[in-house]
């Protein structure tokens, strides 16, 4: 029997290690697991690179990684905000890298991870600094630029349910990256509100196969909420 | 001569919203174009970060943090409305199927380049967002601001000296003096405010200007 809930958020990090890139789910902090990033803090691991689509903001959540200083990079849209100060701060004193990616060439790379592709060319950024330096072609008249894939050792995702097979199902908009992330790293951590039987799940409604997912954690606390 | 404010000029992009057009809104004063599209009609706004069918803003019982829009608000959805993934989300822009998209910017050159998201300054933490995707991806990009900074400068340029975020992509400005078609042909004003006219336009933008 096939049972890919696992016990506690520390046992879904267990087997992080210095130096892994991580993909973390969350548009602000809709969808952000933050239980599963402390879990991370309280590892210990360090030296990280991190593929979100902000840089942490306020005390929680990747504002707390930046903050216990694990991130050696950041590969995101939009790291500054009101209340990124962690990351701010980290960035002017040069502890951590930024690569800034247009948001849906952020997607799209990491979809072209998910899909085993070797590249893409996207219209998005051409002639602008991001990207400079780049391969460009033109294509039935339109101008791309050649990103490549982003691929992660590990995703942290929110999913509001799931069963013993990491089906997953989403809320609202916190949905946002985590069906992508879930497909493009090597493994896959979800952690939910709600786990499920087999076959609770309506199979046309499932949006994450569990193919594409490897550890599922219940947070409790947001369960008994 | 009597400037349009925020309000009044949000009211005047949305009249050339068209009913059954998908539409992006940029963050800051572009949302506020929301505020002006007629109720009776079906137009549909489409949020960045996963939401087709955007509905207003909630009462205070009814906020979700996982119903928000690009800039972190809460908001509703209409029924009707559909959730989904950033990949779906930006293939929308990318692909073509989003109408129209306004945004706000630094500065907007005659052949309708884009500059709104870095002022290039080397101290600045750059963030770019959805910018550059929408900003190439609608089908008609419009772009809301003043027409001056506050030092006087014309925000509606021959050539952009603020970092890009499209080339060609613009097609209308609306700003609070006068309201510009641009592209390749250059710029053509379509309206002006009252006790505005073409000479006193061309002195105050220093670009080439002729009436739409």
């Amino acid at each position: 029997m096939i049972n890919k809930i696992v016990g506690s958020m520390a046992e879904a990090v267990a087997d992080l290690k210095d130096g892994a890139s991580i993909m973390i789910s969350g548009f602000g902090d809709a969808g952000a697991p933050a239980e599963l990033i402390e879990a991370v803090i309280a590892h210990g691991a360090t030296d990280l690179t991190i593929i979100s689509n902000n840089a942490g903001a306020g005390e929680v959540g990747i504002a707390a990684l930046m903050k216990a200083n694990r991130v050696r990079k950041v590969i995101c849209s939009f790291p500054r905000q009101a209340a990124s100060h962690h990351f701010d701060a980290r960035y002017r004193a040069g502890e951590v890298e930024l690569e800034l990616v247009p948001q849906g060439n952020l997607a799209a790379r990491i979809e072209a991870a998910g899909a085993g592709l070797g590249a893409i060319f996207t219209p998005t950024g051409f002639g602008t600094l991001l990207a400079e330096g780049k391969e460009t072609r033109e294509i039935d008249g339109r101008n791309y630029v050649l990103e490549y894939p982003i691929h992660a050792d590990f995703a942290l995702v929110k999913a509001r349910a799931a069963d013993r097979w990491g089906n997953l199902v989403y809320r609202k908009v916190a949905r946002n990256f985590g069906p992508i992330m879930a497909m493009a790293a090597k493994t896959t951590i979800v952690q939910v509100s709600e786990i499920v039987e087999l076959g609770d799940l309506d199979p046309e409604a499932i949006v994450t196969p569990g193919i594409f997912v490897n550890r599922v954690v219940l947070n409790s606390a947001a369960a008994t909420a | 001569m009597q400037r349009m404010d925020r309000t009044a000029l949000a009211a005047r992009v949305a009249r050339d919203i068209p009913e059954g057009a998908y539409v992006n809104l940029g963050i800051g004063a572009p949302t506020m174009v929301g505020n002006f599209l007629p109720r009776d009609k079906d137009i549909f706004l489409q949020s960045e970060n996963g939401l087709l069918g955007m509905g207003p803003a909630p009462a205070e019982a009814e906020i979700d943090w996982e119903l928000i829009n690009a800039g972190k608000q809460p908001v509703t959805i209409l029924a009707g409305g559909a959730y989904f993934h950033h990949g779906d989300s930006f293939a929308m822009m990318r692909g073509g199927h989003i109408d129209i998209c306004v945004l706000g910017a630094f500065q907007v050159s005659v052949h309708g380049d884009l500059a709104n998201w870095h002022t290039g300054a080397p101290d600045a933490i750059p963030a770019v967002g959805g910018a550059m995707d929408l900003a190439i991806g609608a089908r008609q990009v419009f772009v809301m601001m003043d027409l001056l900074t506050k030092t006087g400068e014309s925000k509606l340029v021959a050539n952009c000296t603020y970092p890009l975020t499209g080339l060609a992509c613009v097609s209308r400005v609306y700003t609070d003096l006068a309201v510009f078609d641009v592209g390749p042909q250059g710029a053509r004003v379509v309206e002006m405010v009252d006790g505005l006219d073409l000479d006193k336009l061309r002195e105050l933008t220093g670009v080439d200007l002729e009436l739409a």
